[in-house]
This record gives structure tokens, sequence and C-alpha cells, in this order.
């Protein structure tokens, strides 16, 4: 008889799918179709004739594209296989990626998005015909008001640094509204606010000034007002900040800047946290923006399509983007009468398939359910921190003590000291164990950094193995730093050199260019 | 009666009896503790006054569908609309493979547990690049607007020059987009365009070029559906006074048209909206920008560029950013604009749509789109009172048709072929007055030939 199955070791002994799969380009056979088209009627051609003979020589394309040529389901099979050597929040304990609000993204809303009475709509169709999609944006408009105490938004964003893009254009119409677009030529950020809000204000034509923490980790009230000034157009600040840290004198910091003449504007990426809890109105901002990929469910798709929501006080109502959607009492519209408009963001109205994701999310939980997802990703955070804490070589820099909202930035800096590990390596090891792991944005303001986000979406059992991976790592490390420092070992891949990639004589950012440059083709 | 208590099934910790064990191993009385740091007055202390929730799927669903069920789709109806967003055929693997978990709900993890995601966007980089004849594609920014206004600062930074000039035959809302896009340290001419051809007016933009241009754009093919034929003495001019050329094209004409690296394009961009991505209201765009291989070009994009390169493994493919240090992620506002999600999906959903078309797929869709449009083009003209500005030009899937012959409106033909269950073209006549009563009017490959016959017929109703 064989013996019993035993109990699963404490850690997961996971192996990534490695398919080894070719590049699409080699599995390419001769004169095999993946899909065909409709013929062209006989008809339509006796009217016509050869169309393209009308292009002059230099508009015509001689050669066909050298794409490969495959069968459908060799297609399929590449894709799948890739697919399979990826990590969505569908498999994997996903608190890994700090910043990046990894929660669940519920089945259903992707299910009802996929309705041809959502894919199949033309965004310049009779607006009679599409008073479904109308009337989801005009009510999740009124949800995203009362969740942010803010007057009126624009879900014309396609993810946050879009959002953020546009409220900087908002207030630089503000400010030229009123004669003071040459005087007002700065705008002040933190550096653990998104680097979108410095780069976006850059693009857009302002001076960035950064502020950078005090000791306890808050933004620093002294530096802001050293650098606030006549010129100061706006604030654009993240509350809590990357570390996980809510600045208790943001009513302060906001009054400051109002007091200059400028504008506040709330990048609230990290409002999972505080849902229900406390508002951008009553901070007193100006303008907001939330990730409806983040806060609000809809997936995050390797990197987008996203959705971002830009909202602003009735003061600056009129130079959000165009359209807006109203309703009349019977029937929701498009308005395009808006003069003052800052203009198009993007093509269209916004991505609204994720709208209606957002919407249908908001829907099923309600005001307690929000609030429940906040205190939960709270209690879930705090929970992690404890037990992150008690890993050796492992802190949290800044506030000692106190707790955090919904995610926390740590330093391994102790463990790299004593070992020599450095932290983004501690994360390839991780994948290892199959899961994400995340460093910080650039600069690393704390040390060896490592930022973790456990949202509403994990169980306790979660955040145990989540923990007992990082744990088995920071043991590795000091017993045999080797096993880190050569990772991955279970991955879909090993090492990659890097030097190739900064190098532009290597570099291959195609096929085509790989086959000139590495293989001499 | 005491108040039940919702355990939320996407929320495992929302159960009373691990919430309290949390809490006691957090060494916390309450969750009020975490948020000691918010002061009593910014707090709410309300409840939200959202609507009431719909607790079980069952109900949400029910609520959702019958908000879907307000609308009329392009299924339903007969759709001629285009206009930036194009009824194209999205095969059905597209949507699969859009459709994994591991893909749909994965973000922004390191080449190593998220292998498949960098293998799939540089293979997607790899064949726009063949659709293209360029060795540098990125990862798709948000949209074809956003492509070409980045293209633009792209020039400028290249040519240390601040001035553009634009075909005016863009549209209303793309141009919008790239003034906002621009401002304040760039500014925007526009080149008009012939009035009988619709193309580019050459001596026009002869006489606007100078030494402070950094870039022409123009769209290839236009908005208005012109194919330019005079691309390659366009791009000369802009050389001839130190301007790129930068051509926004159409990605699903590229197996008929040349791309515009053959006629002397510098930059290429555009929307993947038609490669295999549905139109979602608006929702399925997703940007491109093409360049050859010059450091001096590939350092001012501001979007992530996938790369391969060797692993410690004999014939394995590892994949990583090139050239990080130029983007917003490496350096806020010291990097080349600002970078951020954007449409990664969309990238290896056109991809799929890339491989699975082919070479010879991308042929046919070219030529059999160009055929159905120019039929629909002849009948319609045939229509009395109805004409067919730049007819003689040559068209690739969009036309225009003016009806201030007919006197109607293009508002009263709309709305008289919505009567019949036809979504006829974009009215035109806001965005460009001097065309008159005119609608722009879309066919691809989903029209059959008696859907353009339905159309014919049914405007000879209209317009009698």
């Amino acid at each position: 008889m064989s013996k019993p199955i035993q109990q699963k070791p404490a850690l997961r002994r996971f192996h990534q799918a490695s398919w080894d799969e070719p590049i699409i380009f080699e599995l390419s056979q001769p004169g095999q179709r993946g899909i065909l088209l409709p013929e062209v009627e006989e008809e339509i051609i006796n009217e016509v004739g050869d169309v393209t003979a009308s292009l002059p020589d230099p508009i015509r394309r001689k050669t066909p594209p050298r794409l490969p040529e495959m069968s459908q389901i060799h297609v399929l099979r590449h894709y799948a296989r890739l697919s399979q050597e990826n990590l969505g929040v569908d498999l994997n304990i996903d608190v890994g990626q700090g910043t990046c609000t990894m929660k669940y993204s519920p089945k259903v809303n992707d299910q009802l998005a996929r309705s041809p009475k959502m894919t199949e709509l033309h965004p310049l169709q009779d607006q009679s015909t599409v008073q479904g999609i109308l009337e989801i944006m005009y009510r999740l408009e009124q949800m995203l008001k009362e969740i942010s105490g803010m007057d009126r938004f624009s879900l014309q964003p396609g993810a946050g640094s879009a959002a953020i893009y546009a409220n900087v254009a908002i207030v630089r119409a503000y400010h030229a509204s009123r004669g003071e677009s040459n005087q007002r030529d700065e705008v002040i950020t933190t550096i653990f606010s998104h680097p979108s809000n410095a780069a976006c204000a850059r693009t857009a034509g302002y001076k960035v000034i950064t502020l950078y923490p005090d000791e306890d980790g808050y933004p620093d009230l002294g530096a802001l007002k050293a650098a606030i000034s006549e010129r100061t157009a706006a604030l654009m600040i993240t509350n809590p900040e990357d570390t996980g840290i809510f600045n208790p004198r943001i009513e302060e910091f906001v009054r400051i800047v109002h007091e200059a003449g400028g504008l506040c504007s709330y990048d609230q990426a990290n409002a999972n946290g505080i849902l229900g809890i406390t508002r951008a109105r009553e901070a007193g901002f100006d303008l907001c923006h939330f990730n409806l990929h983040k806060t609000f469910s809809t997936p995050h798709g390797c990197g987008g399509p996203a959705a971002g929501a830009c909202g602003v006080t009735s003061d600056l109502a009129p130079f959000l983007p165009k359209p807006t959607v109203e309703f009349d009492g019977q029937k929701y519209f498009l308005d395009y009468d808006r003069p003052q408009s800052i203009g198009k963001i993007r093509p269209f109205y916004g991505v609204a398939q994720n709208l209606l994701k957002a919407y249908a999310w908001i829907m099923s939980l309600g005001a307690e359910g929000l609030r429940e997802v906040a205190e939960v990703a709270v209690l879930n955070n705090n929970y992690l921190m404890k037990k992150v804490l008690e890993i050796r070589g492992a802190s949290a820099p800044y506030a000692k003590g106190k707790r955090r909202i919904e995610q926390v930035r740590y330093s391994w800096e102790q463990l790299s000291e004593d070992t020599g590990v450095h932290s983004e390596e501690i994360g390839y090891r991780a994948a290892d164990f199959g899961t994400h792991y995340w460093t910080s944005h650039h600069p690393f303001i704390v040390p060896e950094p490592m930022t973790l986000e456990p949202t509403e979406s994990y169980s306790k059992a979660d955040l145990d193995e989540y923990v007992a991976i990082l744990q088995k790592i920071a043991e590795e490390a000091y017993s045999d730093p080797d096993i880190v420092q050569t990772a991955p070992h279970n991955s879909t891949v090993h090492h990659i050199e890097q030097e190739p990639f900064d190098n532009p004589l290597e570099w291959a950012v195609t096929w085509r260019a790989y086959k000139r440059k590495a293989r001499k083709e | 009666m005491k108040e039940k208590k919702t355990v939320y099934p996407y929320i495992p910790n929302s159960a009373p009896v691990a919430k309290e064990e949390m809490l006691k191993e957090a060494n916390a009385a309450n969750i009020d503790e975490f948020y000691a740091d918010i002061p009593e007055n910014l707090r709410l202390n309300r409840p939200l006054s959202l609507p009431k929730p719909l607790l079980s799927e069952s109900e949400l669903v029910r609520h959702v569908d019958g908000l879907l069920e307000k609308n009329t789709s392009t299924r339903e109806y007969l759709s001629f609309l285009g206009a930036g967003c194009w009824q194209h055929h999205v095969p059905s693997v597209c949507d699969e493979i859009n459709s994994r978990g591991e893909f749909l709900t994965a973000y922004a993890g390191e080449p190593y547990e998220d292998h498949g995601r960098f293998q799939a966007l540089f293979e997607y980089e790899s064949m726009m690049g063949e659709l293209l004849n360029m060795e540098v594609v990125n990862v798709p920014n948000y949209d074809g607007f956003q492509a070409a206004a980045t293209a633009l600062r792209m020039a400028a930074r290249i040519t240390g020059r601040s001035r553009v000039l634009i075909a005016a035959s863009v549209s209303a809302d793309k141009l919008s987009m790239i003034r906002n896009y621009l401002m304040p340290d760039m500014h925007v001419e526009l080149v008009p365009y012939e009035p009988t051809t619709g193309l580019m007016d050459l001596a026009a933009l002869k006489t606007r070029l100078s030494g402070q241009d950094a870039a022409v754009l123009f769209e290839n093919p236009s908005y208005l559906g012109l194919i330019e034929t005079q691309a390659d003495q366009i791009a000369a001019a802009a050389h001839t006074h130190g301007a790129l050329c930068v051509v926004s094209v159409d990605p699903i004409s590229l197996g008929v048209i040349n791309p515009p690296v053959e006629y002397g394009g510098d930059i290429a961009c555009g929307d993947i909206q038609p490669l295999g991505i549905h139109m979602l209201y608006g929702g399925g765009h997703g940007g491109f920008i093409g360049t050859i291989d010059e450091e001096r070009l590939v350092m001012e994009y501001p979007s992530r560029l996938f790369g391969v390169a060797p692993t410690i493994v004999d014939g394995e493919f590892g994949f990583g950013d090139v050239a990080y240090e130029r983007t917003s992620f490496a350096l806020r506002e010291m990097g080349k604009e600002w970078v951020g999600t954007a449409a990664a999906l969309w990238g290896i959903t056109a991809g799929v749509y890339l491989a699975l078309m082919g070479p010879q797929g991308m042929t046919e869709i070219g030529e059999g789109i160009m055929q159905r449009a120019r039929y629909a083009m002849k009948k319609i003209a045939r229509i009395p009172g109805i004409t067919i500005p730049f007819e003689s030009t040559p068209h690739f899937k969009e036309f225009v048709v003016n009806f201030d012959r007919t006197g109607k409106t293009v508002s009263a033909v709309n709305r008289a072929l919505l009567n019949q269950g036809i979504f006829g073209g974009k009215d035109l006549s806001g965005e460009f007055p001097k065309l008159g009563q005119s609608g722009l009017f879309s066919v691809t490959e989903v029209h059959t030939q008696h859907d353009i016959d339905r159309l014919v017929t049914t405007l000879e109703e209209v317009v009698r």
C-alpha cells in the first residue's frame, strides 16, 4: 500500500511555466493562414477594377509585410503559452506591486463588458442609440462626486498619468483665464508622489519643485513654505504618499498654496484605504483624480487599457475636457458647448468598457462595501507590516511606531549591509515562489526599498504566505546569499544580460533589429 | 432585530472571525487606530450617499444588462461610421487571448515572472516594425492622438525647433489634443488642403516652411479618407528645411500603401484600434510610434521600448527595457515627457491580429477595403443631388459625401437613415464648414455588396 500523501511543505514548490517558446517569426510556415477574409464580390471588382493601380509608385507597397504565416491554432497556442508565462492577479498573491492596488477584478464585470451592446458601439452613433452607456457614465460621475466631494468629473483620461496631465492642463487654463499664466510658472510636488506629477507638469511647461520628506516622513512643511510664491501654479500631491503615510497637515498645505493663489491637485492613486473615510473636498483640494483600474477594480491589462477620472470644483468645471455627459431629465447627452474647455485629451469620451466595470464594481458594494474595502485594505496592510518587520534585516523608515494606511515602503538596508544582497535581487528570488515584488519609483529615497500594498483582496493565509516567502529569502540572504543573487531559478527564464538594453549598437526593439545587429542577417 | 453584517465575496477578510484575528495580531483594538494620522475635521463621519448596492451577482447582472439593453449596437444597425474609430472584424483568437486572466489581470511585473507579457509586446513591436519597415516601435501609448502629439514633441527635441506644420484636413478633435499637448513651448500652423483633390496644398506648404519648423505632419490616409499621393514630395520639402516628416497612418492600410519610411517619413504614428480591437464606444484605442534605429531618435521616445537580450542559458530569449534612463519613471521631470499605464493589452491583441492575418491577409484586407470603398463612392455618386468631393483622388476606407444639392442637411439625412436602421456617416458640417453639408462615410471588410447597395437605395429614397 502506498504511503498517505503528506502535508504540503510550508512554502509552495512553485515552478513557472517555461515553454521555451521561439519568437513568433520563427514559427512561420510558408503559405499558412490564421484567418480568412470575406471575398470581395465579383460585381464590385467589375465595377472598380484594380484600385491599387491608382496609387502612384512611391505610395504603393510592392512587397507584403514580412509577417509570420501561421495557422490559427499555432497563433493561439503561441500566445496561450506566453500567457502562462505571466502572472496576473488571478494567479498570484499580488501584494508585491505596491502603489498599483492589485485587487481582484470581478469576472462578472468583464463578462458584462463583453456584451456586443458594449463592444460593438461606435462612439459617433446617434445619441438616442447609446442611452445605456451614457447613463452608466453619468451615474459613475455622480458616484465619484460623492466619493471625492468634488463637483464635476471627466471620465475621458485613459489612465492615471493622462488624468494628471489633464489636471495640469486645467491648472494652466485656469491661470491663463485670469491672465496669470506668465507669472505662475512653478508646480510643487513631493518625491513620494508618482513621477508623472512632476513629469506632466514639466511637459506642460512648468518648472518643478520637489519637496522631500521631513524626519518623520511627512512632506516637509518648512520646505513648502520656502517654495511657495506668487509663481506657484499648483501643488500636485499624493496622500497618503507611496510610503503609506498620511500627511496630517494636508489642510495646512492646501491653505498655504491657496493663500499664494495656487491650485491644489490631489493624485488619488492611493485612495484605496480612505474610501468613505476622508475626501478631497474636506481637505480643500481644487482638483483630484482617481485611477479606476486601481481603486475601482478594473483589470490592469498588462499596463492598460485602464481608465482615469478627473474631479474638480465647480470653479474649475468649465475647463474640464469636452464633451461632458449631461442629463436633461429625459435623456443623456454629450455636451460639446464648453468654450473654456481644455479640449480633447483622447479620442472620444474615455475607456468606456472600463467605466462600465468600475460602475458595476461600485454598484456591487455600495457605501458600506466601499468603506469595508478601505478598512480591510488598511487592516491587511498593518497586519502585513507587523509581520514583515519581524523579519531580520527589514525596516519601515519614517514615522516610527506609527500605523500606515494602505501600503508601506519598506527598506532592506540592514539586510543589504549585512549580506550584500540588494532589494532587486530579493525580487528576482521572490519570482521563484510565484509572486511579484517591487522596489520603488526612482530615485530610491528609501535605501534598498520594497513597496507592498496588500489591498482588500487577500486573506490572512495569503498574507502569511507572502511573509513566509520574504522570511525565507531573508534567511537565504544571511545563510546562502548566492542562491538569492543568482535568482531566479524556477522562473520562465534565467538571469538576463542587461548591457544590451543600454548599448545603441546592441539594443533591439524589434526582431528585424535583432537579426541585423546580433545575427548579422 | 440586529442588522445583518454583509460578508463580501470580493473581500475575504470581511468575514468577522478573520477580522478579529487580524486585529489581534496587528495589536489593534479597532480599525480606527490605523487612521490616527487623519485629523478629525477631515473625516467624513457619515456614510457615503450612494445607490443601494446590488449585493448578489444575479441582481447586478440584471441591472447592468438592463442599462446595456438601452443601447443599439452596430450588430443591430448597419453602420458606416468611422472618423477615427472603425468597424473591422475582430478575430475570435484576439478576444480569446486578451481575455486570459494571466494577461488581463497582470500589470507591471519584472521580465522574469512576466516574461510572457514582455515577449508578446516585443513581438507586437516587431510585427508593427514589419508593417512599418522600421526597427523601432514603442510599447503602445494611449491612442493615435497622443502618438501624433508625442511624435511632434520628439521632432522638436531632435531639431531644437518649436513650430510644426500640420495638414488642415486633420480632425478637429485630434488637432485640439495636439494643440493642448504642445502648449506652451511649441506652436502649430495649418497647411491648407487643395480644394479639388483634398490633398495638401504643396505650394502653400513650401511658402510656409522655414528653418524654424521642427516637423510637417500629415495623415495617410487622411481623416477624410484620402491617400496622400504627394507624400514623397511633402517629405522632401520638409527635409529641404531641416524639418522632420511625421506621418500618421492607418495600420490596416499598410498591406497596400507604402509605409512612411519608404517615401521619406522620419516618424510614423497612428492608432492600432483597427487591428483586432473592438470599437467599445471609443475604448479600444492604442497609439504607436515608429522610427529607424538611430540613437538620437530612440533617446527621444517617452514610451517604454521592450528589447530582447540573451540570458545565461543558451537559446533563451530574455527581455527588458531599452534605454530606460530616458523615461519619466527613471528621471521624473527630467525624463522625456511622461509615461504611465496606457494600452499594453491592445498591443498584445494587435500582435495576435497581425500574426493571424499574415502578409497575405494584410494585402487582401487593404485591397478589399479600397475596392469596397470605391464601389460605394461610385454608386453613391450616381444618386441625383449627391456628390463625392475629391472623387478622383485615391481613397482608403473613408470618403466624403456631400448633400448640398439635395437641399437636405447631413443631420436630416442621418435621421432618415437611422429610421431605416442605418448609421450614416459622421456629420462634417461643424468641423469642415467649407465642405458644406457633408458626411464622412466608412466602408470596411465587414460590409458586403448587399450592405453597400442597401445604403445606396436608402439614400436614394431619403434625398428624393
